[in-house]
């Protein structure tokens, strides 16, 4: 039988759940401006979900992260994704590499295994061997939506959300020094930097973010 | 004594849900005319709508068979029987053994199947396409089903919705990620088997992309009317089982005094009656898919149930 557990322990689990379950939203869109949509939900659930470990633990800097989360995650790069793919005019593109139902049992799977993986944990921490083996299935979730895409603002979708699930695991973890927590929410604003320059090239030399176009290149004309 | 007594509360329960049914259909017509800004039916047009076709003569083509005579009867029988099943107003009335919800999804493939025959019987192409079309969503649709119906399983202990209802009200269940998971799940595929609007439009019979509406294009007369009510019952089914399964409070537990009876006899029209004007609500807000586009739909509802009992696995153990 199930046991009763504390409200506080339910709405963590739930959040998490949640994470889990907007990734397979990401894997199963193939519009850009739903991509993004979701993109920005993903996060959304995430500042829950550190606001929430961040009242549980009593964690200030819990705080500043969940911050961090909302005003960049949440809001900024989703905007300047959204005006971007505008601007360059692919609002319209649809590219998978698989089909969604196959794309979706290898989700299932790496969830499975997430679970599995994280068993050793289980005797000595359920709790832990939860958080973590959520974040993980988060990870490999968006590492998934990144190879299953070839679209380049795609394969940025699958980034953040593999960053996702990196500040997730990082708030589940008690005593995470908020030094990390900080430097993975630098490095995904530097990330975006990189890629929209890397978008706006590839989209002057080739017309398109399939990244397919990169493999043909051989450094002359296109 | 308490036999007749007993025998009497499932009785009514039987007669409630066929009551309750054209109401049903009813109230989902008015809130989706009102939410388009058309004034719309009263509520009570299905059964009016009913009756005048319950009175007319029934046209049967030259080359039917005694298949296509028969199915109305019998796909409304297991219909009914299913959702007479559902516990509505009060748990642990004295069928509630056999409400089983493989069963009642056993009694609806029985229903689907002979309704299928009946479309391939006559041989028109209408009825081939819908009949072809209405197998894909039901081949895609029972997995899922079945999945989320697991799900609620090994959560519950058991298989039996009273069971399952009985727990959920009774035991401090708790915020629980799958069972947000399954009542998504579960409203998918209940969207797909009704034919509503994302997967099926039921308002009309000009567009190429019907299923059920095509299926049963050659029934006229009482037939049609028997098999309206049947999809009007099979609608109030999957209502019931959300409401009964996710929204239990309210519902008279086993050996309840005449109040708490009452109560549920009253809660359980107006429950009803939300949810009909939800699904309103969702079908003015979507536009229909493509019927390939359904396969994705139902493969999505299928990972809901999968992810739903992986996440029981985990929260399980703590």
């Amino acid at each position: 039988m199930p046991v009763a557990h504390g409200l506080a322990f339910d709405v963590a689990h739930m959040l998490a759940g949640g994470m889990v379950t907007v990734s397979f939203m990401l894997l199963f869109q193939d519009r850009l401006f739903a991509l993004i949509q979701f993109i920005a939900l993903h996060a959304l659930v995430l500042t829950l979900a550190l606001g929430w470990q961040a009242w549980l633990q009593d964690a200030e800097h819990l705080y500043a992260a969940a911050a961090l989360a909302l005003v960049f995650k949440a809001t900024l790069i989703p905007w300047v994704l959204h005006r971007l793919v505008r601007r360059l005019r692919i609002e319209r593109a649809v590219e998978t590499v698989v089909g969604a139902g196959m794309t979706m049992l290898f989700g299932i799977c790496l969830v499975g295994l997430a679970v599995v993986v994280m068993l050793p944990l289980a005797a000595k921490s359920p709790l832990m061997w939860e958080d973590l083996s959520f974040a993980l299935a988060v990870v490999m979730l968006g590492l998934l939506i990144m190879i299953t895409r070839r679209n380049a603002v795609g394969q940025i979708i699958g980034f953040l959300s593999v960053d996702n699930g990196m500040m997730l695991a990082a708030a589940g973890a008690h005593g995470m020094p908020f030094l990390i927590d900080l430097s993975i929410a630098f490095s995904a604003l530097v990330a975006l930097i990189v890629f929209g320059i890397f978008l706006s090239h590839i989209f002057k030399h080739f017309d398109s973010v399939d990244v397919h176009t990169l493999d043909r290149f051989r450094g002359d004309q296109p | 004594m308490a036999i007749i007594q007993y025998l009497l509360l499932q009785g009514f329960q039987m007669l409630l849900v066929l009551a309750v049914a054209p109401l049903l259909i009813g109230i989902v017509r008015r809130v989706k005319a009102r939410l388009l800004r058309r004034i719309g039916p009263s509520v009570f047009q299905p059964y009016r709508d009913l009756i005048r076709l319950a009175r007319k003569d029934v046209v049967v083509a030259h080359n039917a068979s005694w298949l296509f005579l028969v199915t109305p009867y019998i796909v409304f029988a297991a219909i009914w029987v299913a959702a007479a099943l559902v516990p509505t107003y009060a748990l642990g009335l004295i069928f509630s053994w056999s409400a089983d919800i493989i069963v009642i999804v056993g009694l609806l493939a029985l229903a689907r199947f002979f309704q299928a025959l009946a479309g391939l019987d006559v041989g028109t192409a209408f009825g081939g396409i819908g009949t072809s079309r209405e197998m894909m969503i039901a081949s895609l649709a029972e997995p899922a089903m079945l999945m989320i119906v697991f799900t609620l399983s090994l959560l519950a202990q058991s298989t039996q919705l009273s069971s399952i209802a009985h727990y959920m009200m009774t035991v401090q269940v708790g915020l629980r990620v799958s069972c947000g998971l399954a009542l998504m799940g579960l409203v998918m595929v209940a969207i797909a088997e009704n034919g509503r609007v994302p997967v099926d439009n039921p308002a009309t019979h000009l567009e190429l992309t019907m299923v059920h509406e095509a299926m049963i294009l050659e029934y006229s007369g009482r037939h049609l009317a028997l098999i309206e009510l049947a999809s009007a019952l099979k609608l109030t089914l999957y209502l019931s089982m959300l409401v009964c399964v996710f929204v239990p409070w309210g519902m008279a537990l086993t050996d309840a005094g005449p109040l708490a009876l009452l109560v549920g006899v009253v809660l359980y029209p107006a429950k009803i009656a939300a949810g009909g004007a939800a699904l309103a609500l969702l079908e003015v807000t979507v536009a229909k898919m493509r019927v390939f586009r359904v396969v994705d739909f139902l493969n999505f509802a299928l990972m809901l149930g999968l992810l739903a009992a992986l996440l029981l696995f985990v929260s399980r153990s703590i």
